[in-house]
């Protein structure tokens, strides 16, 4: 497959790939422009590692192929902090110290921030409920809980 | 309730620590000071430890200890990854044994430096160090400020012994907030560069590896024209080539995606053959393997006497397991209760699959970036596996994610290396799918435990007999004299030996707290190790404790049943330790264990001293059995001794909880005539965010009591605290583990 030209609107910012229409997106985000903040887990969608927001919704890179991305706005994880200091939510999870490795955290935010800008009030079962695709090894989950809550400004 | 409970995000800990001035084993091991500390910057304290990140936050307990032990404000710590160049060889990070030994280690050389320096300030000023203070790096006297920690320390040799006992020092004026935050999570929420899967070096390829499909296969012939479209190393600049040495077969690409469509292309022009064919039953398999026995406790003559591991255990030789059951049947004569669980082989898990990168130089040197537990064990097991002398070989640590024992790691690390070394001067980077993760990475051994014991009259145990099944525990680089190294064996076409266990001394593997903790009149302990191996085993979390206090703290509960008692009360008349009554009682109180409970759920407790000898805890579950399990609450009380990080303990336990809680319910390698058979997250479910408990942990202050680990002291306590739970809720056991729709279905059915 003869690699292509495309034009990629990430965090608000037009970039240029040329990359073979069949390349998960998370390797080129990666790889060809390197924001790693999004991470490999599994490369099938099923862990959530790598979660990104495609048009608004949080979608997993490692299984869209380049092609499929269209002119669609990306956002990832390094867009929800500004110039090395933690925006809200990140600074929310460091607050609670809410993460043991810190893998599987990169993706969950991007999910988090999603519900908190459709949702600013979530109960509790709102945010389990927005990060049911997301696995978490370490049994982080009670922390990441309460960082998400905290953030939306509610006591948990 | 006697015991005082810490509370808030930092405790009392460390603030009158007992002045232990005999050197730690791990400084005798590494005794120069320089080789810890290193204050060349001016303002910033380097500290090396060879212990390593594992997701654990290591670091950040031990540069807590440098801000306690100097007086210095955290942001002046800097806590280095180890490397074979420099810093101390502490071995393999494992054990919870981090904060005991690297822990110790450094507030002694800590405590040297300050004796070095105030001993030299003082003579500078003409007084005696005790004169001295030192606040926040400044040397203080009479209230005028003399000289800085760096100032001093660039007059002062630093490569110096440091196993003596630390001289007379500056009184250390401690700051107010002293907390160390996590020093690795910043980084890693916002994006930047930290784990290994995220190094990026000029000039990188990529490198992956095809598998057999089943332990044992060899490689047969690979199609010809594949290979020779693949590529090979001897091609005038290749951007792919393929590397085969006997059955490792592996390819390298210059960019990722490129390599695993190559990846695909080869392993469907790969033909194997053979291979061994797995047991789908793991725990009735190990119970008729040829096995070595070992009398771990033997009651005969001393009735009553409980030790952690009897120092006079011996091995009493190998052989089939069933002939050697006539002894350990021998005791308790009476038996009056008997009782068999089990769990299956468990598999790591991690949220990342293992990575690694090797670069080659010209002259038979390799450097090696890996996320291993044990970096200087690796460079041995490489440098054995390839010839090489070990100064050839030089590992760096960077941070994977969560590590829970001997993952794939090292083995990845290797794959690195060996196709690496067909690409001389440039880094290759193995990244390991989540199916090489799943089924390639070492397990968790399945295991099988039959208990017995006689209850007497007045409803006290006097007699208990413990015997298990299993693999060993320890398949490290370079236990038993091997590499240890998945490739390694693939490219000599040999099987891995089996997993042996560590010794009584080291808590041992497979019969780890299969002691129990317990005054339960004349006991016995008998392990079987299995001496095949269908599938590698090795180290993961807790080894032997979770299975053996499983069962051990459900029959307890079958014993209290039968004995009209309540768990807890029959449990603390059979301690005689003060500090795991303490931790049973703070569980229960915190937990209201006495009060009644509604309808279709119920409420278990269950305790353990970790090894015998590490973290005490005992657990209370909460949980719901109405179609399936859901485990609601779990209330966990710890006494680990001295706390350095008071939330890097509860942050400890409560990950050991809620992945504990995913073991018992949740999960189960399975084995079949195809190999492993779960490659996906489908098929090795583990545990989502609607199904984690609520967790509260409880940290007893023992501010006089050396520190011990946590990482690993929940394990047993939790599964058998829910075993217990669901029990009381359901009204029947369910002993074989996990605790799946199923097995509670089919448990009620027979019930």
């Amino acid at each position: 497959m003869a690699a292509e030209a495309y034009r990629l609107d990430i965090n608000g910012r037009e970039h240029e790939v040329s990359v073979e229409p069949d390349t998960p997106l998370l390797l080129v985000l990666r790889n060809a422009l390197g924001l790693i903040g999004a991470k490999f887990g599994c490369g099938q969608g099923m862990c959530g590692a790598c979660t990104v927001w495609i048009d608004g919704h949080p979608t997993p890179s490692c299984d869209q192929p380049i092609d499929y991305v269209g002119d669609r706005p990306i956002r990832t994880v390094e867009d929800l902090s500004r110039d090395g200091s933690p925006g809200p939510l990140p600074a929310a999870f460091l607050a609670e110290q809410a993460a043991q490795c810190g893998y599987c955290i990169p993706g969950i935010l991007m999910s988090a921030a999603a519900l908190l800008r459709d949702n600013p009030t979530p109960s509790r079962d709102d945010v389990t409920e927005a990060l049911e695709r997301h696995l978490c090894r370490c049994g982080s989950h009670e922390r990441i809980v309460h960082a998400v809550l905290n953030a939306a400004g509610i006591e948990s | 309730m006697t015991a005082p409970e810490l509370s808030g995000a930092y405790g009392a800990r460390a603030r009158n620590a007992p002045d232990n001035s005999a050197a730690p084993p791990a400084v005798e091991a590494n005794p120069r000071l320089s080789t810890w500390l290193d204050l060349a910057t001016p303002g910033r304290v380097r500290v090396g430890t060879g212990k390593v990140e594992l997701g654990q936050g290591i670091l950040t307990a031990i540069g807590q200890i440098v801000v306690d032990e100097l007086g210095i404000a955290p942001s002046r710590v800097e806590v280095t990854a180890a490397d074979t160049e420099h810093g101390p060889n502490e071995g393999v990070t494992a054990g919870s044994l981090s904060i005991t030994q690297s822990g110790a280690a450094v507030r002694h050389v800590c405590r040297v430096l300050l004796g070095l320096l105030s001993t030299r300030v003082a003579e500078d000023e003409g007084c005696a160090p005790e004169d001295l203070r030192l606040a926040d790096g400044c040397f203080v006297r009479d209230g005028d400020e003399i000289t800085d920690l760096w100032s001093a320390a660039s007059r002062v040799d630093l490569a110096v012994d440091a196993t003596a006992a630390p001289l007379p020092a500056a009184r250390v004026v401690r700051a107010g907030d002293a907390e160390l935050r996590r020093v690795d999570l910043t980084d890693k929420l916002l994006g930047r560069r930290r784990f290994i899967h995220d190094l990026a070096m000029d000039g990188m390829l990529h490198g992956r590896v095809v598998r057999p499909p089943r332990p044992g296969a060899r490689l047969d012939a690979v199609d010809s024209r594949v290979l020779s479209d693949l590529g090979s190393p001897d091609d005038p600049n290749p951007s792919r080539f393929v590397v085969r040495e006997g059955s490792f077969l592996g390819v390298v690409a210059d960019d990722e995606h490129a390599v695993e469509q190559a990846q695909h292309e080869l392993a469907t022009a790969a033909v194997w053959a053979g291979g061994t064919e797995l047991p789908s039953d793991p725990v009735g398999w190990l119970r008729e393997q040829p096995a070595e026995t070992t009398i771990v406790v033997r009651s005969e003559g001393a009735p009553g006497r409980i030790g952690a591991g009897d120092p006079h255990a011996e091995p009493i030789g190998t052989g089939d397991p069933r002939a050697k059951t006539d002894l350990a049947q021998s005791s308790p004569q009476a038996a009056t209760h008997r009782a068999a669980y089990s769990r299956p082989p468990l598999a790591h898990a991690s949220i990342a699959p293992s990575c690694a990168i090797a670069r080659w130089d010209g002259s038979d040197r390799v450097e090696v970036w890996t996320h291993s537990q044990g970096i200087y064990p690796l460079r041995a097991a490489i440098a054995q596996s390839l010839d090489l002398d070990p100064s050839r070989v030089v590992v760096r640590h960077a941070e994977g994610a969560g590590c829970y024992g001997h993952n794939g790691a090292d083995d990845a690390a290797y794959d690195a290396v060996l196709l690496a070394r067909a690409a001389v001067g440039r880094p290759v980077r193995v990244q390991w799918s989540r199916a090489d993760e799943l089924t390639w990475a070492p397990f968790g051994s399945a295991m099988a435990v039959d208990l017995s014991a006689t209850l007497g009259p007045d409803s006290r145990v006097t007699g208990w007999r413990h015997e298990l099944w299993s693999n060993g525990f320890i398949a490290r680089p370079g236990y038993a004299g091997q590499p240890g190294l998945l490739a390694d064996t693939h490219r000599r076409d040999a099987e891995p030996v089996p997993a042996v266990d560590p010794p009584a001394e080291r808590g041992h593997g497979s019969a780890r707290n299969a002691v129990p903790g317990y005054d339960l009149g004349r006991i016995d302990v008998v392990a079987h190790r299995a001496l095949t191996m269908p599938v590698r085993t090795s180290s993961l979390r807790s080894l032997g404790a979770h299975l053996n206090v499983f069962a051990i703290e459900s029959f307890l509960d079958e014993l209290a049943t039968a004995a009209g008692a309540d768990p807890l009360e029959f449990r603390l008349t059979h301690l005689t330790d003060e500090r795991a009554a303490d931790v049973l009682r703070l569980a229960a109180e915190r937990s209201d264990w006495p009060e009644p409970r509604p309808d279709d759920t119920g409420r278990g407790i269950a305790y353990a001293r970790y090894k015998n000898r590490g973290g005490y805890c005992a657990v209370v579950a909460e949980v719901e059995a109405v179609d399936r399990l859901a485990v609601r609450r779990l209330t966990v009380a710890v006494d680990v001794g001295r706390v350095v990080s008071l939330d890097g303990v509860r942050n400890q336990l409560e990950g050991g909880a809620i992945q504990a809680t995913s073991w018992t319910v949740k999960e189960q390698v399975r084995l079949g005539s195809d190999g492993v058979e779960n490659g996906d997250w489908e098929s090795y479910p583990i545990l989502r965010f609607a199904d984690v408990p609520r967790v509260e942990v409880h940290v007893i202050d023992r501010p006089d009591a050396p520190s011990l680990g946590a990482g690993e002291a929940a394990q047993g306590p939790v599964a058998a605290a829910i075993g217990n739970a669901l029990a009381d809720a359901i009204g029947v056991r369910v002993r074989d583990l996990p605790l799946t729709p199923d097995r509670i279905a089919a448990a009620i059915e027979n019930g």
